[in-house]
């Protein structure tokens, strides 16, 4: 009988564009999954010395100790103007917004609002994970009714706080937005369809189709107080048949 | 007949488990072992079993797991 | 071309700005700055810059940074409750060294104050209305050519310290009209590729921050960095300008529009026989206390007149010391005082 040798090819490994520190991330954190699928996109596309990625404030605010592009950190909330001064300037090159749920849609409301509106030819990536992470786990816009967070201790009452702002739905009024998208990093089939919109998110900035954003839904099991595989149900059972995943926009 | 080979950074994961729950074959099992930051960690218990699927180093949000996928060459 | 002609403060700013290479612009309108955005968005155009119309100061302000980090000479103006809107922005920009024009068209304040002129945001320029151990140099015209020559400086200092540099106006000196001879753009140019993110083709990636958390990059060390370039800019960027102080025994000490009006009241006080003379510190920050102290030496009086309720003077008592007579006339609320009013004072002091 022949010894039948196997060779080995190795098939999932590093995008080059992911640094390869360990994160700072908790376990099972959304942030770590999703620097992955942007990395790789931006391999993909060969954009890695084209780009400039602007960080928030909150846990991804380290977002440049982990894509091995240019980096910039912005005020809270004021990525989106951040990034259009930086589009303006340098209209050739990759400009993406790395943004959180408080970021993006508390106190940066109105920077990305009229950022998206002009249709600033950007991508934006925004990370929801309906709490506050790097503060500790407040209220966000996007916690669920009944939530209970540090600082919605009985739960979030909609009477008093609202409702969750879904944040593509909202910017899909706009006329401007060619894409825009909401996915969720929870499972293996959502991680590969998350991969595929950002890879489309970023191919339209390349091609200068427009403002493109992707929404991703990330699990945050420290500030909801779970197992990282509970918070991947939650965010599958909770947070999904709230903020259906589906592309809202593809111009 | 083996037709993947999972390799474990065990230094990198922080015992978040979500390999152990998108395994499709059910190979990948926490250890007792504990690494230097105090995380356990997983191990292919079956590594026969494994299709090279990647959805454990897909799902991994520390790059822990890299894959490789076995031919067989006469 | 040195042809002299007829221009509005804030339209004779823009211009300026865009003589010394100004080609992004962010700003939110506000009174009594408006001609600024109207004109630069006339202006950007024609000369291929960019003139964007933001949703608000803040948004301004980040999109300066923004623009900034990029390596383009940038500028935004406001006035006085949007300028309060900036000091975040300010601060960040400060701390992650980066060369940006704010122009601050001063306006009454507090809160949303009134419309007129004042001088009230003196404390807010110079001793940083945002956080943090930053400095901003701030440079106070008093005449509308003055505010075009400050304006063409103010982009340079900002590119060779890499820093805010605010250009202090008030809404009168926006909204007078006087010839003007246009200054000549710039010669000296600033490299800065060794410091700007546009992505790290050919080079390592770079990062654009204000946070130092790791103790490898202790927030300290950057301050004390900072610390020594401003002490630099304390010995080599002071400017004032005297008027009739050489011989003089009442010194008035004043800024901007009310140092103008200083000038008349001097004017008229010699011709009373009061030895009347003028000391107008040009950069507010940093501020000529050496000067100031050199020419108060020989006087018997200092006569300190602000449009506000007493805010540089407090930096004169610092110059002159606790036992100089220092007296402080201030009208606020964009109220301009008369030359006879300060004339009156100072007699009636005697």
């Amino acid at each position: 009988m022949t010894e039948k040798t196997k060779e080995m090819k190795l098939v999932y490994t590093w995008p080059e564009s992911l640094s390869q520190q360990k994160t700072h991330y908790c376990p099972g954190c959304g942030h770590g999954i999703i620097h992955k699928l942007l990395a790789s996109a931006i391999d993909d596309l060969g954009v890695r010395e084209e780009s400039v990625v602007i960080s928030p404030v909150g846990c991804s605010v380290f977002v440049y100790y982990y894509i091995k592009a240019d980096g910039i950190e912005s005020a809270h909330g004021r990525a989106h103007a951040v990034a259009t001064g930086l589009k303006r300037a340098l209209p050739e090159k990759i400009i993406i917004a790395y943004q959180g749920d408080g970021d993006l849609l508390a106190i940066g409301t109105g920077e990305t609002i009229h950022a998206a509106n002009r249709g600033e030819n950007i991508t934006v990536i925004f990370v929801n994970n309906a709490i506050y992470g790097m503060t500790g786990g407040q209220m966000a816009p996007t916690s669920m009714v009944g939530q209970k967070t540090q600082t919605s201790p009985y739960g979030r009452q909609a009477e008093d706080t609202g409702h969750p702002i879904r944040a593509c739905e909202m910017l899909n009024t706009l006329e401007a937005p060619v894409f825009i998208e909401r996915c969720a990093v929870n499972n293996v089939k959502n991680i590969t369809r998350a991969k595929k919109a950002i890879k489309k998110a970023l191919t339209n900035q390349v091609e200068n189709r427009g403002y493109s954003f992707v929404e991703v839904l990330s699990m945050c099991p420290t500030n909801w107080g779970m197992t990282s595989r509970d918070a991947a149900d939650w965010v599958e059972n909770v947070m999904i048949p709230y903020y259906p995943l589906k592309n809202f926009r593809d111009n | 007949m083996a037709k993947g080979k999972p390799f474990f950074d065990s230094e990198r994961c922080k015992g978040c488990e979500l390999c152990v729950s998108v395994c499709p074959e059910k190979i990948l099992k926490m250890t007792d072992a504990y690494n230097s930051q105090g995380h356990r960690y997983p191990e292919c218990i079956d590594e026969e079993k494994c299709t090279a699927c990647t959805f454990c180093a897909i799902m991994c949000p520390d790059l822990a797991i890299q894959i490789y996928r076995l031919t067989s060459v006469t | 071309m040195s042809d002299t002609i007829l221009m509005k403060g804030n339209e004779a700013i823009a211009e300026a700005a865009l003589i010394a290479g100004c080609r992004f612009y962010f700003a939110y309108p506000i009174t009594p700055q408006n001609e600024i955005p109207a004109y630069m968005s006339r202006r950007m155009p024609q000369i291929g810059g960019t003139f964007l119309q933001a949703e608000s100061e803040v948004a301004s302000i980040n999109m300066v940074f923004g623009a900034s980090a990029a390596g383009a000479r940038v500028m935004t103006s406001s006035s006085s409750p949007g300028i309060s809107l900036k000091q975040e922005g300010i601060s960040y920009i400060s701390g992650a060294e980066l060369p940006a024009v704010v122009v601050n068209m001063m306006r009454g304040g507090p809160g949303l104050g009134n419309i007129s002129g004042a001088q009230s945001d003196y404390f807010q320029a110079t001793r940083g209305g945002g956080h943090g151990d930053y400095r901003t140099i701030v440079l106070c015209p008093s005449t509308v050519q003055e505010a075009a020559d400050l304006t063409v400086l103010a982009f340079e200092l900002a590119d060779e310290y890499r820093m805010v540099v605010m250009l202090l106006g008030d809404g009168y000196l926006g909204q007078m009209s006087e010839p003007l001879v246009l200054p000549e753009s710039p010669e000296k140019t600033f490299s800065k590729k060794e410091w700007i993110v546009n992505g790290c083709k050919g080079r390592e990636p770079r990062v654009i921050r204000s946070l130092r958390l790791k103790p490898e990059i202790k927030l300290e060390e950057h301050n004390k960095m900072l610390q020594e370039r401003y002490r630099k800019i304390q010995e080599k960027e002071v400017r004032f300008d005297t008027y009739k102080a050489d011989d003089a025994e009442v010194l008035l000490v004043s800024f901007g529009l009310s140092a103008r009006i200083c000038k008349s009241a001097v004017n008229t006080l010699r011709e009373k026989g009061v030895k009347a003379g003028l000391f107008r510190p040009i950069t507010l920050w940093p501020f000529p206390y050496d000067g100031l102290e050199e020419s108060a030496s020989r006087v018997k009086k200092v006569f300190v007149v602000e449009m506000n309720e007493g805010q540089m003077v407090e930096d004169v008592r610092l110059a002159l010391g606790r036992k100089r007579d220092i007296e402080f006339y201030g009208r606020s609320g964009g109220t301009v005082p008369a030359a006879d009013e300060i004339v009156k004072r100072v007699i009636n002091n005697d």
